[in-house]
């Protein structure tokens, strides 16, 4: 398997306001370090996820990747070009790169129908040479995601769908181009239970069908295992660990990706509950600690050196990255 | 000890479209020191049976038969003087889901509960209500010194464990939680579920958690109700419900969801969606999504039996004990 998009370095810095007067007086330098140096690559056909806590700067690697918001500094390389260079022109690289939002009830334009949803990326792209073409190409996305007869649904609107339903034109929507890599950010968390398996599901058809890569975005490590190939843990805008999901998942390295996995509740009334939960609540990411940013809540702080160096992330063997002074010597 | 005693509650709401069956046909009870989780769908009428057990209903809510048996008394035809002085906060009590919005960004936390205190038990004076709060934020794990804050100065986990504090506020018998870690992240959700857990132990509170998440469920009850449609569908200790799921909706759910301990499997869903509450399919209200529906689903409402030792199951399928 070859890369289809790598990242180095990449990072946003969110500019905060002060207010009038204080612009005046001096430069602003006070930043929301959203994204801190954040290194990955994704492979052709692969599922990469991006796990933590909300403020850990997920979203925004997202949003960054499909150049929605421009970076502070960092390159994103994707099939050879990169995404930030000057000459590149963002049309050309979103037919080929889509994503899906996390709320169905909001990302869709409630004056459009279903069709003008999914053909509105076939105009701008001007893909179809013919009126037919392009009715084709809906009636096969809608067919594939399971909304039939499409007839059905050409001409509802977002409020007649359900939840389910609705994402599923999501899906049909980023899918319509053939792009060959989809960021999907918290897809199913607004979802019910019952639906969510229902549109997992369908999505990884579709993932295998087609040869998307995806970069899937959550909060959640028990779906993240169930779906991700690798995965990377995020804490206050830097990846803290990274690898194959199994392995996270079952022989974490990081205190911070230990603590994340006692956390998840586990559907099993005979499972040992976790007493060991950690403290607190994550820093704000305008001054974040110094060293390694997750000293201030870690379980097995080793000394001074947490505290004022910052740990490097490093392989320590099968692909398996960890940025921690324990494994760091 | 039974404390609270549900019997065959039905709730429906008026609207433009008819009658809104939320809670119809409930029943299921409550012991001091134990938790009972409600686990269902969105729109199946969790929320209902929080605010119809509260008897906090909006205008176009209407009780229409059936008990709520509280320390021995009917709580349905009291009076709303007598709900609020007897059984409101001082009997039962309720932890509103979302958090960030429960409390008023105007006001202090402290006066907050201050008012919450001086409504349900009257000649409190300010400074005992306050003594009471430093108590409370300790037990909740809040700085007692942070009680003159306001709301918008609180983070998130900790407008999750004031909300705690204000419901223990008039020392309950019971504890309602709805959602009790939505829009939480996961560490603080389990900071706040090893909370409830820890309070229901030491406070011997009987405890009712609603959520549509099992592991919720899971990680702080020792019974569950799966409610579906405003009906139990089963009810019985949480062990016996994982190890042998009786009702084909429990069945799904328990399919549906990815556990990060077991083997990684396909997910299974449960095809098609929660029916209308005005007009729920005839007979078991499961039949159209049930794999498993036969002639007599579509005619005859299950009733809930007991098919084994606290463990019940309203499904054709299942035989009574014998």
């Amino acid at each position: 398997m070859d890369e289809l998009l790598k990242v180095e370095k990449l990072k946003k810095y969110f500019p905060v306001n002060l207010g009038f007067f204080r612009s005046l007086t001096g430069k602003n330098d006070i930043f929301v370090k959203a994204v801190d140096n954040v290194s990955f690559d994704i492979k052709r056909k692969e599922i990469f996820g991006l796990a933590g806590e909300s403020g850990s700067g997920k979203t925004t690697t997202g949003r960054l990747v499909l150049r929605l918001i421009e970076p502070t500094g960092g390159t994103a390389v994707f099939k050879g070009k990169n995404i930030f260079g000057l000459q590149t022109d963002p049309k050309i690289l979103r037919r080929q790169m889509q994503m899906i939002f996390q709320d169905p009830y909001e990302s869709l334009n409630p004056r459009f129908t279903v069709y003008d949803i999914i053909s509105e990326p076939l105009k701008i792209h001007k893909v179809c040479s013919s009126e037919k073409e392009l009715e084709d190409k809906v009636f096969n996305k809608l067919e594939e995601v399971k909304m039939t007869p499409p007839q059905q649904f050409l001409f509802r609107y977002p409020h007649e769908l359900s939840g389910g339903q609705r994402q599923r034109v999501a899906l049909a929507r980023s899918l319509v181009l053939d792009p060959e890599f989809v960021v999907a950010d918290e897809p199913v968390s607004m979802l019910d239970v019952s639906i969510r398996a229902e549109v997992l599901n369908l999505m990884f058809e579709l993932i295998q069908k087609h040869n998307v890569a995806f970069l899937y975005i959550t909060h959640d490590l028990a779906l993240a295992r169930h779906i991700c190939d690798r995965v990377g843990i995020m804490y206050l805008g830097k990846i803290v660990e990274m690898g194959e999901a199994e392995k996270i998942v079952y022989e974490p390295l990081h205190p911070y990706t230990k603590a994340l996995i006692l956390a998840v509740p586990v559907p099993d009334p005979t499972a040992k509950r976790s007493e060991a939960v950690i403290k607190g609540e994550i820093p704000s990411p305008i001054n974040p600690p110094a060293g390694c940013r997750f000293h201030t809540r870690c379980p097995s702080y080793i000394g001074d050196i947490c505290r004022t160096k910052e740990p490097e992330l490093v392989d320590i063997g099968g692909e398996h990255y960890v940025a921690c002074h324990l494994y760091n010597k | 000890m039974t404390l609270m005693d549900v019997e065959d509650l039905r709730m429906y709401y008026r609207t433009s479209g008819g009658w809104v069956r939320a809670v119809d046909g409930l029943t299921f009870k409550v012991d001091s020191g134990r938790g009972l989780g409600v686990v269902g769908e969105s729109g199946c009428g969790k929320t209902s049976i929080a605010i119809t057990l509260m008897k906090i209903l909006p205008r176009n809510a209407k009780i229409f038969g059936g008990k709520i048996l509280f320390n021995g008394k009917d709580i349905v035809p009291m009076s709303e003087g007598e709900i609020r002085r007897d059984i409101r906060w001082s009997g039962i009590s309720l932890i509103f889901q979302g958090a960030m919005n429960a409390l008023n960004p105007v006001f202090r936390i402290e006066d907050q509960i201050v008012e919450a205190i001086k409504v349900h038990e009257s000649g409190v004076s300010k400074g005992e209500a306050k003594e009471r709060i430093a108590k409370l934020f300790e037990l909740v794990g809040v700085d007692p010194s942070r009680a003159s804050n306001y709301p918008h100065e609180f983070s998130g986990g900790m407008k999750q464990r004031a909300c705690i504090a204000m419901a223990l506020a008039c020392n309950p018998k019971m504890l309602i939680s709805d959602e009790p870690s939505t829009a939480l992240d996961v560490i603080i959700a389990a900071q706040i579920l090893k909370l409830l857990r820890e309070l229901k132990e030491r406070l011997n509170l009987a405890m009712i958690v609603i959520s549509h998440d099992l592991s919720i469920v899971t990680e702080t009850c020792e019974e569950a109700a799966i409610v579906y449609a405003g009906k139990v569908a089963e009810f019985g200790d949480i062990v016996q419900i994982f190890k042998d799921p009786l009702h084909p909706y429990t069945q799904g759910l328990l399919s549906a969801f990815p556990s990060i301990k077991a083997q990684r499997t396909r997910l299974i869903s449960i095809p098609g969606s929660p029916p209308d509450l005005t007009n729920p399919p005839r007979g078991c209200r499961f039949n159209p999504r049930c794999k498993y529906a036969m002639e007599i689903c579509r005619k005859k409402v299950p009733e809930l039996i007991e098919t084994e030792k606290d463990h019940y199951a309203a499904c054709h399928l299942v035989n009574p004990v014998s």
